[in-house]
């Protein structure tokens, strides 16, 4: 069973062994309304923690993903291309975003379930 | 101060509507995904409550002959049970607020924007003369729009003949065995109805509407299905700094039918021609011109993107742009910044979309509607 972490900017992460899946949350893409379309890294490139490495287009704007761990982007999910939907549909599904080999600490700075509730309350 | 509500804020809750701070009032954003409610706006009946816009009587001996020195459209070619696009202009030609001008069998009322309700009340009670009060409506009387080709077919009306009631036309009848002003306007480029509902029985109407199959629809439908019928928001597309002939919006303005405020300034852009132009802005399908975006020609800055949006109609980024003149002409190319990349947009005649609105009824089936200029 994946671990599943948060971040202050709205990514979720599920760590399995060294690979992390990272999507944005459920209250991230209510926020951002129908997702239009995505730009994501290239497989292969190296991810810095904090890094932006792609861009999620809504009908209200386009806003920055940040790398919320260290690694290299091992996998893209192409079926957001055609249904880009599938971020607002099913966020921590078929709209997860990339794969990344971990490099390094992972659990710094990354919230669990209850801390990032907390967050995204005081957000709302 | 903490945001305003209007008499269906439990419905908009019931349906699933994501509320967000709009004007000072909590209004819903979308309920189910944007792309869904506008395909029933464009295909079906999409419901909207516009409860937060202001409604405005202007009451008394004098009533019209006040709103023709107020408002630029010549108020005096209207009706009894007609309405009318309008723009109150401050003295310089400024558009204060973009508004719809209704005559009834007995009354003068206005919708105006939101974001101006207090703005334009104060502006219009300064300036009645005695006999002429404005009375504010707005609490009492809700706003519905249905919206779509099959509106009507969705409108469970009596007592009154919707057929008889042309665009931009109005009657009383009952809704859901409720007495309203029924008004053929709208807001998204489809035919549909206003309705101008009580506020204490304005849930029952909802809810009718609904169990009709009418779609909940929110205020970023909204936006789109306006941007692609060309409408201007006001705040995005006009403002106190840009007049009707900037705002291509011309035809509004009756300079002809004698002295209202304004009209010097406007006889003066009109002799010597806008400074700026109104264009509709048909980018890729990855990119959006967004507002407030410089728009450039070789480099060089000619005007800005005043709204923007994702067509999913179209399958592509629109906008509207002011723009120079020079600039303005049909197939120009311009560019503009788009996720830190250049990008461009080609200028195109509005609307981008032309959808069911001011059609007979037998014409106002979806697929039959494509304007020249859009292509699905």
């Amino acid at each position: 069973m994946a671990q599943r972490y948060y971040t202050e900017t709205h990514e979720w992460i599920d760590l399995e062994g060294d690979i992390a899946t990272i999507g944005i949350t459920d209250f991230a893409q209510a926020q951002l309304g129908d997702v239009v379309f995505l730009e994501l890294p290239p497989t292969g490139k190296a991810l810095a923690k904090g890094d932006a490495f792609g861009v999620v287009e809504s009908v209200k704007a386009a806003s920055d993903l940040y790398a919320p761990v260290a690694g290299t982007v091992v996998e893209v999910n192409e079926a957001l291309t055609d249904s880009p939907e599938s971020v607002n549909q099913d966020p921590y599904g078929a709209g997860w975003l990339m794969r990344v080999r971990v490099e390094g600490d992972v659990g710094s700075g990354l919230l669990d379930e209850a801390g990032y509730k907390a967050v995204s309350e005081q957000a709302r | 101060m903490a945001p305003r509500r209007t008499a269906l804020f439990e419905q908009h809750g019931a349906a699933g509507g994501r509320l967000v701070d709009f004007a000072g009032w909590e209004m819903p954003q979308q309920y189910s995904s944007v792309k869904a409610e506008q395909r029933a706006v464009r295909e079906g009946a999409g419901l909207f409550d516009v409860s937060h816009m202001g409604r405005f009587e202007v009451a008394g001996e004098g009533a019209a002959s006040f709103l023709q020195t107020v408002v630029t459209n010549d108020v005096s070619r209207l009706e009894p049970n007609r309405s009318q696009y309008n723009l109150l202009c401050q003295e310089d030609g400024g558009i204060l607020d973009d508004l719809v001008v209704y005559r009834t069998q007995r009354r003068w009322l206005v919708v105006v924007n939101a974001s101006n309700r207090e703005q334009d009340a104060n502006w219009l009670k300064e300036r009645a003369p005695a006999a002429v009060h404005l009375v504010d409506r707005s609490e009492e009387l809700a706003l519905l729009a249905l919206q779509g080709p099959l509106a009507q077919e969705k409108l469970p009306a009596e007592g009154v003949d919707l057929d008889a009631i042309p665009y931009f036309g109005s009657a009383e009848g009952m809704v859901a065995g409720i007495r309203m002003l029924i008004s053929r306007t709208g807001y998204t480029g489809e035919d549909g109805f206003e309705l101008f509902a009580p506020a204490e029985s304005v849930a029952e109407v909802w809810n009718a509407l609904l169990e009709r199959g009418a779609q909940p629809c929110g205020l970023a439908c909204r936006d789109v299905c306006r941007l692609e019928a060309g409408l201007r928001l006001y705040g995005n597309d006009m403002d106190r700094t840009v007049n009707p002939y900037e705002a291509g919006l011309g035809w509004t303005v009756k300079l002809e039918k004698g002295e209202f405020i304004g009209r010097s300034a406007l006889a003066a852009v009109k002799t010597r021609g806008p400074k700026r132009r109104t264009v509709g802005l048909r980018a890729g399908p990855r990119t959006i011109p967004r507002h407030g975006a410089q728009l450039t020609r070789a480099q060089e800055p000619i005007g800005e993107v005043t709204s923007g949006t994702h067509s999913f109609w179209l399958d592509a980024g629109i906008g509207l742009g002011l723009v120079r003149p020079d600039c303005a002409q049909p197939g120009s190319r311009l560019n503009f910044q788009s996720r830190g990349a250049e990008a461009s947009a080609e200028v195109t005649p509005l609307p981008f979309y032309r959808g069911s609105a001011g059609k007979p009824p037998r014409n106002r089936a979806a697929e039959t509607v494509t304007s020249d200029s859009t292509s699905k």
